[in-house]
């Protein structure tokens, strides 16, 4: 079906940054302390203190921003953004507001079920800023005070803006997926949505056609989004949303243009009703009076210290899935499934295909038997049992023939139980190759033992066969089905 | 004579030659203050257990001949506006009255290195804002001179209080002229330092780029002796300056060679009290007598500077003060009264039907947040607060903030070209001595215009000091003030020395009456 | 241009301020006198001038990130108006 509609999308991420500690003062940052047990008299705002910058929280914003291809001023400031609220102790978040740290750069997405074209979202800008502290409000105790804790308060955080540049919700987790990936791959954020340190907004409206003239729906943030999964319903069901209300205000002329000309809203993501709701808002609270800093020195960056840590970057997810196709012949969905599982994974699975010989059939290994282990066992690649080397070793004698390909999987079982090597796993299973004239003699020894079945093939009934593969199985393990059963076959029309 | 009679660099040498203990020192300062505060109104608050116990830590660390800071046993007041985790920094603010900071700030932690003895805190206008020390939420100072009359501000009760003899040393700050003023009005020694010479660490802020922590002494050597033990680089303040602190006191002898001194054309204008004038155009020529070359210069934007300086100031203090929210710490309106109050409203709009002014009512937190500001902030405060708060605001940033940063900038670029052809520049402090208590409280305005020759110091960030140059002929002392290039405080100290060598003006004491007056 | 009470109410309301009619009154002649001084500014040629947001140049002015201990959340809430020995309490924050 052609849309009757385009969504428009551009998301706003908040990542925190990785540093030990705050971004102005030098408490912890470790997420899940006892309320105010991280807070000290700058945090706190308290009378007479002041900001110093933390050299990591700007050196792994930096990163960043190079990483999503930003251009990075020489001249960059930081200024208070005002606004009352009980979390925001000083009155005023250092942020940054006319001359960010960073902009105009960008992040490719794709989607290897092509769902989408593969497309360039870009980004407006990425800057540094501070954290602000939590609310708790009782919901139960209705009118009961909220209580205010200030570890969070004075976390590095990137805010990351990008253009209005996606179109489907799916587009917007492809970016989100990728932004993580991305910001996980250069070490600078854990980008934990559950413990905050990955937060999103998102602004969607909707982009139409009206009796030959184009129209743009009035934008609305969306806020309160906790997961990806929130994201790409919040962003379905405001579509949804947003064009039920085009068309119940589209007539007459005057009612279009009232709803046209609305500012911009906030709603805020109910996940468990799967709904928008509007929020209260005063209509001052925008004017948040931004001017710089009085307290902190402005930051330059020369040339030479960007192009120090372009160079520095560790290879990122897109130049990786290139070089698995390219270098390992791998298809896109193979090298997309190893790269988004992190850059430990990826390690595990060059080390093998390099070691083996055999990228195809490392990946194979590596996608499905190594990935279903660690989904059974909850664990990660750096505690998995068996070892890149040897598991390059169990590819490579399954290669040399060494090992039968119908009793690797054993191989595997038992090399992961114990961390043996491939020869040893073979040694303990009593492998070995069985020599074409003994399984001939086997062959001959079962068909003259069933004669029921001879006749059955002879008859054309060629799955009869079946049964003594597996008889053969039984008298010697060694014994390849595949073998047994085109011996057997070749023996009857043979007329033995 | 009394130990209270020296100077505090004879005291420190009485101290050290073992001819008088720190106990004794603070004994009688605090025998002093207990007779003459009462009428002068310096002191806040009185730490006399405090200061008596630091003294005696002094004279036993000095017994068993340990190691002893540079200020060793001289009884030191710190205004009320510099943390201070001994008890209370209130900035005489009924906002801060129950404040008991965590932490020193670095001038306190710096002085208790010293091993200096904190006698107590001085009073001040509330916050910082202020000409006279009237905006004080607790006390009026009087200035020791005529005790109808203010001792200017808003480092008024530190300038009091060493004029009138309570303490040999005290610390101020100075963010248009709070140092400066005062001082000169009172006829003692203050010093505003570089903008970043001293840490900010700890103070507490009214327009943080304009804010400095200065000396305030009886002579330019005291002036001298404290800012030495207060100055240099801290790692807690990005602004703080990384270069080494210079020897003042020890440099302070060396006469000036060649000085060229700058006299600003605009500065002789109307308005300029014509005993003033005479006694600054006399130590002009005292200057020229001792063997300097007086110049003729020209700050063009000088005019500007209180207007700038008027939203520069206002601007950063509504931020600054935007904390005192009545969450973290500080005053909090009575929750109960206004939980009440709110309801009231809200029954009285829905009674009448009143749709738009229910929409309009405050929550409850913005209710708590408006109402705590109003009773704890007094008049001046919010009087700035809604200035600063204007002047950023959607539509007004560009032509009030901004256009003052620009200003700001030429008013700097007058001082570089200026300090091209001088040394130092000598100016009034003020353009008219101590006024009396109460006669500008309804004239913002003119309270403001009384800053005109301190903020631009202030402005440039350069350093200043302002020196007694006379009395007028009601006995009121006369400043004069001296500014230097960033940097030069040793210039400026050696410059209002050799002032001090040759004149007596800052030997003069005001009359006290032997009994305390109740 | 000249101040009206309705703009000073809308600071009030913007500073967090709340002032009684009276106040009004005398706070908007007050700031309008002010702001008719401040005004004076416009007549500076300042085309071309880069704004001077601090006294003193410095950059890049850096902290180690080294955690050093917080304070313990006895000392912290100390000051705290009103707390629970846990957090801060405020009038409910709700909506939000």
């Amino acid at each position: 079906m052609s849309n009757a509609y385009t969504t428009v999308i551009g998301l706003e991420v908040h990542v925190q940054l990785a540093t030990h500690s705050k971004l102005f003062c030098r408490c912890s940052t470790q997420f899940g302390a006892e309320p105010n047990t991280q807070t000290c008299p700058v945090c706190i705002g308290m009378p007479g203190t002041l900001p110093v910058m933390n050299r990591q929280a700007y050196q792994l914003a930096l990163r960043t921003a190079v990483a999503l291809n930003c251009d990075i001023p020489e001249f960059t400031k930081w200024d208070r953004k005002q606004y009352y609220y009980p979390d925001l102790p000083k009155g005023y978040q250092i942020s940054q507001y006319d001359l960010p740290m960073s902009d105009d750069g960008f992040l490719e997405i794709a989607d290897a079920k092509d769902r989408f074209e593969p497309k360039r979202v870009r980004i407006i800008r990425a800057h540094l800023e501070e954290d602000a502290g939590k609310s708790i409000h009782d919901e139960a105790a209705g009118k009961a005070d909220s209580e205010i804790d200030l570890n969070r308060t004075g976390t590095p955080l990137l805010e990351i803006v990008s253009q209005p540049d996606m179109r489907s919700a799916a587009e917007a987790r492809a970016y989100l997926e990728e932004m993580k990936l991305l910001l996980t791959y250069i070490g600078v954020s854990d980008c934990n949505m559950q413990e905050g340190s990955l937060r999103c907004d998102a602004n969607v409206n909707l982009h139409l056609d009206h009796e030959g003239e184009s129209i743009a729906t009035p934008i609305v943030e969306i806020k309160n989004l906790n997961s990806f999964r929130a994201v790409e319903r919040a962003i379905e069901y405001e579509a949804a949303r947003q064009y039920k209300e085009w068309q119940e205000n589209s007539e007459p002329p005057k009612a279009r243009q009232k709803y046209l000309a609305r500012p911009k809203q906030t709603r805020g993501w109910d996940d468990a009703a799967g709904v928008t709701r509007a929020q209260r808002e005063k209509e001052e609270s925008s004017d948040y009076r931004y001017f710089p800093d009085p307290d902190l020195a402005p930051v330059i960056t020369k040339g030479d210290e960007v192009q120090a840590v372009r160079e520095a970057l560790p290879e990122l997810p897109a130049a990786l899935r290139e070089r698995l196709g390219e270098d390992y012949g791998l298809g896109t969905y193979d090298a997309d499934v190893l790269v988004n599982q992190g850059r430990a994974l990826v390690d595990y699975y060059l080390a093998v295909a390099d070691g083996s010989g055999d990228p195809k059939a490392a990946c194979n290994w590596v996608t499905q038997d190594v990935l279903r282990v660690l989904k059974d066992q909850e664990s990660t690649i750096d505690q998995f049992g068996v070892s890149a080397e040897n598991l390059a070793g169990l590819v490579k004698a399954i290669d040399d023939g060494q090992l039968p390909s119908s009793r690797a999987r054993e191989a595997f079982e038992v090399m992961l139980a114990d961390g043996s090597a491939v020869d040893a796993a073979i040694t303990k299973l009593g492998i070995e190759q069985v020599d074409e004239s003994a399984l001939e003699d086997l062959c001959r020894e079962l068909l003259a033992a069933n004669p029921k079945i001879v006749a059955d093939v002879q008859d054309g009934k060629q799955q009869a066969v079946g049964a003594l593969i597996g008889q053969a199985k039984k008298k010697n393990p060694n014994a390849d089905p595949a073998l047994v059963r085109q011996i057997c076959l070749k023996l009857i029309g043979e007329g033995v | 004579m009394s130990l209270a009679d020296l100077t505090a660099s004879e005291l420190l040498d009485t101290l050290g030659r073992g001819e008088a203990s720190a106990v004794e020192a603070a004994r009688e300062y605090l025998a002093l203050i207990e007779q003459r505060d009462g009428d002068i109104g310096s002191y806040l608050r009185v730490d006399a257990e405090g200061a008596l116990a630091q003294a005696a830590e002094v004279d036993r660390k000095r017994e068993a001949g340990e190691e002893l800071g540079p200020l060793a046993g001289l009884p030191v007041a710190v205004k009320d506006v510099l943390c201070d985790s001994a008890g209370a920094t209130t900035c005489a603010s009924r906002m801060l009255e129950q404040f008991h900071p965590p932490y020193d700030a670095t001038v306190v932690a710096k002085l208790k290195a010293a091993d200096a003895v904190l006698l107590g805190r001085l009073n001040m206008d509330e916050f910082a804002m202020g000409g006279s020390t009237e905006n004080s939420a607790f006390q009026v100072t009087r200035n020791p001179w005529d005790r109808g009359r203010t001792p200017g501000g808003s480092s008024g009760g530190s300038a009091a209080c060493v004029a009138a003899g309570l303490a040999p040393l005290a610390v101020g700050t100075d963010t248009g002229g709070s140092i400066r003023q005062p001082a000169g009005l009172c006829g003692v020694v203050g010093l505003k330092p570089t903008y970043g010479r001293v840490s900010r660490y700890g103070l507490v802020a009214f327009a943080s780029s304009l804010d400095q922590v200065g000396p305030m002494a009886r002579t330019v050597r005291d002036a001298a002796l404290l800012l030495e033990a207060i100055a240099g680089h801290d790692p807690h303040d990005a602004t703080s300056l990384e270069e080494p602190v210079p020897q003042y006191a020890a440099t302070l002898d060396k006469p000036l060679e060649g000085l060229r001194l700058g006299v600003v054309k605009e500065h002789y204008g109307a308005g300029l009290d014509g005993e003033v004038e005479s006694a600054v155009r006399a130590a002009i020529a005292q200057y020229e007598s001792l063997g300097a070359e007086v110049r003729e210069i020209s700050l063009p934007h000088s005019k500007y500077a209180v207007a700038t300086y008027y939203v520069i100031a206002p601007s950063e203090a509504s931020s600054n003060l935007a904390r005192y929210d009545g969450v973290h710490y500080g005053y909090r309106t009575d929750q109960t009264k206004m939980v009440a109050e709110l309801a009231a409203e809200r029954k009285a709009l829905s009674d009448a039907g009143d749709e738009a002014g229910l929409a309009q009512l405050d929550t409850a937190l913005v209710r708590m947040y408006r109402k705590t500001r109003a009773e704890g902030f007094g008049p001046e405060v919010k009087r700035r607060i809604m200035l600063g708060t204007y002047a950023l605001s959607a539509g007004y940033y560009d032509a009030y903030y901004l256009k003052a940063l620009k200003v700001r900038r030429l008013i700097r670029q007058d001082f570089d070209a200026a300090f091209e052809q001088v040394d130092l520049i000598a100016s009034p402090v003020t353009a008219a001595p101590a006024f009396k208590l109460g006669e500008m409280v309804d004239d913002p305005l003119a309270m403001y215009l009384v800053d005109l020759y301190t903020v631009s110091a202030n402005l440039a960030g350069i350093p200043g000091i302002s020196v007694p140059c006379g009395f007028n002929t009601a006995g009121l002392p006369i400043g004069l003030q001296l500014l230097a290039p960033p940097l030069k405080e040793a210039r400026l100290l050696r410059g209002a020395h050799m002032y001090q060598q040759a004149t007596d003006w800052h030997q003069r004491r005001p009359a006290f009456s032997a009994t305390p007056s109740e | 241009m000249s101040l009206t009470r309705q703009d000073v109410e809308k600071v009030a309301l913007l500073a967090r301020l709340q002032l009684t009619d009276d106040e009004l009154a005398t706070m908007t002649d007050q700031l309008a006198q002010i702001v008719d001084y401040v005004d004076q500014l416009a007549e500076v040629d300042t085309d071309g001038v880069e704004p001077m947001a601090h006294a003193v140049e410095v950059a890049n002015v850096f902290a180690a990130d080294e955690v050093r201990p917080s304070l313990p959340r006895e000392a912290a809430l100390a000051n705290g108006p009103r707390t629970n020995g846990r957090g801060y309490l405020v009038p409910a924050v709700l909506g939000d």
